[in-house]
C-alpha cells in the first residue's frame, strides 16, 4: 500500500498569483478511489473521535471504494450539512486526520481530500432536494450565518423546526463569505451549501443588524428559542504610533473589501482595495496568511509576513503556510512591528520593527518572545496589514441585559449551548473567541440538540 | 429591496428620497445613519437618516452627490428599489432638557440636523439654529428648520443669501452674548473642526457627527476608526457623534482622502456609461 497520501492537483504558483481561483483542485475519481483503497475501514476507528461532528469516516470512504458516490455524500450528510466547505478548510492535520491509525508509520488518509472529492461530485451531478419533515410548529431564530449558526439551523430544519435566520451582512455566510478568499474558498461553493440549507426550509434574512434592526428580547417573544452565532468579528489593532495612517488595514477590513465586495474587480465593482508594491501581514495565522496571498494577487510586488515568535509556533495551517511560500511570501520571523511612519499626505511609507528572541513559556506554553534591546530596523512598506486576532462580536451581548460574558467578551455557554438566559443559547466564535470552521460547527450541532430537547420539554 | 416612493431635488446635487423601510423607521432616533448598496456590484455607503415616519414605515435621506454611489443614486427614480438598506446604525444623539442649544448644519449636514433639532426642541430647550452653504443654490429646508428652531439664522459663505459669513461668525456672536448649554454641529469636516475651535474657550459642549469611510457599519472593519482624545474608536458603533473638542478632525480628513484616486476613476467610468447608454458592457 502507498505510504503517502495521493497527491491532490493544484494550480503552479506562478500562474496562481495572478489569478483569484482556486489554488487546490482536488481529486478525480481516480485519485479519489485510490486514496480510499487506503483507509483500512477500522472497527475501532479513531479517526472519528477527532471529527468535532462525528462524520462516520470508514462508512463513507468504502463507499467511495466502491465508487457509490451517492451513498458516500448522504452518510457525510447525516452528519455534515457542508461537507465542499469542511473538506477544504478544516484543519484536518490536527483533526481527524491526526488521530487515523496509519499517521503512526506513514501519511494518514486523506479524509479531507476525499469529503471535499463526494462534496463536488454532488455538486457537479446536482444536488437532490432534501426531504420535507414534518412540522413540529416551533419556531427558532439564529443570528448570525457562520458555520455555527448555519449548522444549527441546519440540524433544527431536519427536525422539524421553522428556522429563521438573522445576517447583518447582505451576504450569508460568515466568515466563509467575507473573510476566507476565494482562491482557498470559492464563493459559489459557499452559496451551493447554503442554497441546500435553505431548502431544507430555512429561511434566511440578510440586512438585519441584531442589537440594532431588532433585538433579542423582541426575537424571544416571536421564536421559541434563539441561538446566537454571531462570532469573532471585531479586530484587534496593535496601539502602535502610525496605525490610523491610510494604509494601515485590519485583516477584517481589507478581507471583507476583496472577497464580500470584491474590490479585486475594481472598477467593474464599485469598492476599492489598495495595495502597493510592499505589504506587511502583522501575525502568522490562517488570517495573515490569506491576507498575504491576496496581496500578492492584487499585484504587490513584495508580501511579508512579521511575526513575533519563530516558524514553530505560527498558528496557521501548514499548508497554508507552505502555499504561501511557494507563491513568494517573504517570512520576517522573531520581529515586532514598533512604530509606523507616513509620509507627508497621511499615507503609510515605513514600518520600524523591533527583533524578538524567545524567552520562558508563557500561560499559552508558547515561549515568550522578548524585544532586543537596540535591534530596531525599518522596511520599507506601503501597505499594513494587521492580523493579530479577533474578539467576539459586541454588538449582541452589549445590548442583552443578563447574559454572562467573559473577560473578552466571549458569550458564556456551557458544553450544550445554554447561555445565562433561558431560551438563548450561543456557540461557534462568539463563544470559544477565535477558533474553527468545523469547531464553530459542532457547537452548532450540540446547540441544536440541546434546543430541541429544551423546547419539547417546554411543551 | 427597499422601494424609492419619493424623490425631490432639495438643491444643486442634493436629492431627497423616501425609502420604504418599515423596520427602520419603527427603530430608528435623531442621529442613527443606514447602509445602503444600490446594487449586485454597488459599493456600502452610510446616509444619516434626515427623517422618519413610523406610522407610514418611511425614511427620509438626502443626499449630496460627490461620487460614483451618490450620482448613480441620484439617476435613480420613484419606483426603483435599493438592494440593500440597512439600519438603523450607531448610536442615537443624545437628547435631554440642556437649556440652550445651538444646532449648526452645514451644507448636506443641515438635513441630518433638522430631526436632532426638533427632538431638542420637543424636550423643551431653546434652540438657535444656524444654517449655512456656500452658495444659495446649495441651501435647502430653511422652512423645516425654522418650524423647529426658536430662532433661526441663515449664512452663505459668498452672500448669495441670508448673512454673508461662514457659521461660526454667528455662533461666536451668540457665545459672546449669552450662556449656552451645548452645541450640536453636522457639517463637512473642516467645518466641524471650526464650530469645535470656536467654542473650546467658552467651554460649551459640542457634538459633531464623523462621516469617516465605512464598510460594514457594525464594528467588523475598523475601516471607521477615528481618534477621540488619545483613544481610537470606531465610528460606526461608538459614534458616529462624538465630543467635538476630542476629535482629531485632520485625521478623519486625511483618512477620507484614502481612495482619491479610485473615486475619480470610478466616478468618470459612471459619468461616461450614463452617457453613451453603455453602463453594463464597459470593461475598463
Ligand atoms: C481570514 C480567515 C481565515 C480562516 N481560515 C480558517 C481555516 O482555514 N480553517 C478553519 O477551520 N477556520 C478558519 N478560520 C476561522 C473560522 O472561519 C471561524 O472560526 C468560523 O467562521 C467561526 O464561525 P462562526 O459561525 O462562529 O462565526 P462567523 O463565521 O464569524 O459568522 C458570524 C456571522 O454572524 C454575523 N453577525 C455578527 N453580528 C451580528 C448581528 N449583530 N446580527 C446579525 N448577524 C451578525 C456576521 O456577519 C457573520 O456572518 C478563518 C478565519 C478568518 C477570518
Ligand atoms: C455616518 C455617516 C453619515 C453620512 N451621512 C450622509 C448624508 O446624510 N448625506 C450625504 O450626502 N452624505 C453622507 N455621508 C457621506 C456619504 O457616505 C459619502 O458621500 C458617500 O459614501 C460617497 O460615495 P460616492 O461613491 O458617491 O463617492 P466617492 O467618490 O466614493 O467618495 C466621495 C467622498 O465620500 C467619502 N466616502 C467614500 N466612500 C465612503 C464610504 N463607504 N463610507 C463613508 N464615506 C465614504 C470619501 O471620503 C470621499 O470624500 C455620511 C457618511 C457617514 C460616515
Ligand atoms: S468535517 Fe473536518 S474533521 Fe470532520 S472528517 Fe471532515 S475534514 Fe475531518
Ligand atoms: S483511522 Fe484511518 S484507516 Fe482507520 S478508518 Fe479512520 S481513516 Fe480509515
Ligand atoms: S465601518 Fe467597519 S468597523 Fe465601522
Amino acid at each position: 500500500m502507498e505510504k503517502k497520501k495521493t497527491p491532490m492537483p493544484e494550480q503552479e504558483p506562478f500562474e496562481r498569483i495572478k489569478n483569484f481561483n482556486e489554488v487546490a483542485l482536488g481529486y478525480d475519481e481516480e485519485d479519489a478511489v485510490k486514496e480510499a483503497g487506503r483507509c483500512l475501514a477500522c472497527k475501532k476507528p479513531s479517526c472519528v473521535k477527532g471529527c468535532p461532528v462525528e462524520i462516520d469516516i470508514p462508512g463513507f470512504i468504502s463507499f467511495i471504494k466502491e465508487r457509490k458516490f451517492d451513498e458516500a455524500i448522504s452518510k457525510i450528510k447525516e452528519k455534515n450539512s457542508l461537507p465542499a466547505i469542511c473538506g477544504r478548510v478544516c484543519p484536518q492535520e490536527t483533526q481527524c486526520e491526526e488521530l487515523c491509525v496509519l499517521g503512526k508509520k506513514d501519511e494518514p488518509v486523506a479524509i479531507g481530500r476525499l469529503e471535499r472529492f463526494v462534496a463536488d461530485w454532488e455538486r457537479k451531478k446536482g444536488m437532490k432536494t432534501p426531504q420535507k419533515v414534518v412540522p413540529t410548529g416551533k419556531k427558532i431564530a439564529v443570528i448570525g450565518s457562520g458555520p455555527a449558526g448555519l449548522t444549527c439551523a441546519a440540524d433544527l430544519a431536519k427536525l422539524g423546526y421553522s428556522v429563521t435566520i438573522f445576517e447583518s451582512l447582505h451576504k450569508t455566510g460568515g466568515v466563509l463569505m467575507y473573510g476566507i478568499p476565494e482562491f482557498r474558498m470559492p464563493k459559489a461553493i459557499v452559496e451551493t451549501e447554503i442554497n441546500y440549507i435553505q431548502q431544507l426550509g430555512v429561511e434566511i434574512r440578510t440586512d438585519m443588524v441584531v442589537g440594532k434592526s431588532i433585538g433579542v428580547d423582541e426575537l424571544l417573544q416571536d421564536f421559541d428559542a434563539v441561538f446566537i452565532g454571531t462570532g469573532a468579528g471585531l479586530p484587534m489593532f496593535m496601539h502602535i504610533p502610525g496605525e490610523n495612517l491610510n494604509g494601515v488595514y485590519s485583516a477584517n477590513e481589507f478581507l471583507t473589501r476583496v472577497n464580500l465586495m470584491k474590490a479585486y474587480r475594481f472598477p467593474e465593482y464599485d469598492t476599492p482595495v489598495r495595495v502597493g508594491k510592499r505589504v506587511a501581514v502583522v501575525g502568522a495565522g490562517n488570517v495573515a496568511m490569506d491576507s498575504a496571498r491576496t496581496a500578492l494577487r492584487l499585484g504587490a510586488e513584495e508580501s511579508l509576513i512579521v511575526y513575533r515568535r519563530s516558524e514553530k509556533e505560527m498558528p496557521a495551517r501548514k499548508e497554508e503556510v507552505e502555499h504561501a511560500k511557494e507563491e513568494g511570501v517573504r517570512f520576517m520571523l522573531l520581529t515586532n512591528p514598533v512604530k509606523i511612519f507616513g509620509d507627508e499626505y497621511g499615507f503609510v511609507k515605513k514600518m520600524e520593527c523591533i527583533q524578538m528572541k524567545l524567552g520562558e513559556p508563557d500561560e499559552s506554553g508558547r515561549r515568550r518572545p522578548v524585544p532586543v534591546k537596540g535591534s530596531e530596523f525599518t522596511v520599507d512598506v506601503d501597505t499594513v496589514i494587521v492580523a493579530i486576532g479577533q474578539n467576539p462580536n459586541p454588538l449582541v451581548p452589549k445590548t442583552m441585559k443578563g447574559l454572562e460574558v467573559g473577560k473578552h467578551g466571549n458569550i458564556i455557554a456551557d458544553e450544550d449551548g445554554r447561555t445565562s438566559i433561558k431560551g438563548v443559547f450561543a456557540g461557534g466564535d462568539i463563544a470559544t473567541g477565535a477558533a474553527t470552521v468545523i469547531s464553530a460547527m459542532g457547537m452548532g450541532k450540540k446547540a441544536a440538540t440541546t434546543i430541541d430537547k429544551y423546547v419539547m420539554e417546554k411543551k | 429591496m427597499s422601494k424609492i416612493i419619493r424623490k425631490e431635488n432639495l438643491a444643486e446635487n442634493t436629492k431627497l428620497f423616501d425609502i420604504e423601510a418599515k423596520l427602520i423607521a419603527e427603530k430608528c432616533l435623531p442621529g442613527q445613519f443606514v447602509i445602503l448598496r444600490l446594487d449586485e456590484t454597488g459599493e456600502r455607503i452610510p446616509l444619516t437618516v434626515a427623517d422618519f415616519d413610523r406610522n407610514r414605515g418611511v425614511i427620509t435621506i438626502v443626499v449630496q452627490e460627490v461620487g460614483k454611489t451618490t450620482f448613480q443614486l441620484g439617476e435613480m427614480k420613484i419606483g426603483d428599489s435599493l438592494l440593500d438598506f440597512i439600519g438603523p446604525l450607531g448610536n442615537p444623539s443624545e437628547i435631554e432638557k440642556f437649556g440652550k442649544v445651538i444646532c449648526v448644519g452645514g451644507g448636506v449636514g443641515i438635513a441630518p440636523i433638522y430631526p436632532i433639532a426638533r427632538a431638542l426642541k420637543e424636550k423643551g430647550n431653546k434652540i438657535t439654529s444656524i444654517i449655512g452653504a456656500r452658495s444659495k443654490n446649495l441651501l435647502f429646508w430653511e422652512e423645516k428648520m425654522r418650524n423647529v428652531s426658536d430662532e433661526l439664522i441663515v449664512t452663505t459663505d459668498d452672500g448669495s443669501y441670508g448673512r454673508k459669513a461662514v457659521v461660526t461668525v454667528p455662533l461666536k456672536e451668540i457665545l459672546d452674548s449669552e450662556k449656552i448649554e451645548r452645541v450640536v454641529a453636522i457639517g463637512p469636516p473642516a467645518m466641524m473642526k471650526f464650530v469645535a475651535k470656536t467654542t473650546l474657550p467658552y467651554k460649551v459642549k459640542t457634538i459633531v457627527s464623523l462621516n469617516s469611510i465605512m464598510v460594514d457599519g457594525t464594528g467588523m472593519c475598523g475601516a471607521c476608526r477615528c481618534k477621540i482624545g488619545e483613544e481610537t474608536r470606531f465610528a460606526c458603533v461608538d459614534g458616529p457623534e462624538f465630543d467635538a473638542h476630542l476629535v482629531d478632525f485632520d485625521l478623519l480628513m486625511s483618512r477620507q482622502k484614502m481612495y482619491l484616486d479610485e473615486e475619480k476613476k470610478a466616478l468618470k467610468r459612471f459619468k461616461g456609461s450614463i452617457n453613451y447608454g453603455e453602463k453594463e458592457n464597459t470593461h475598463a
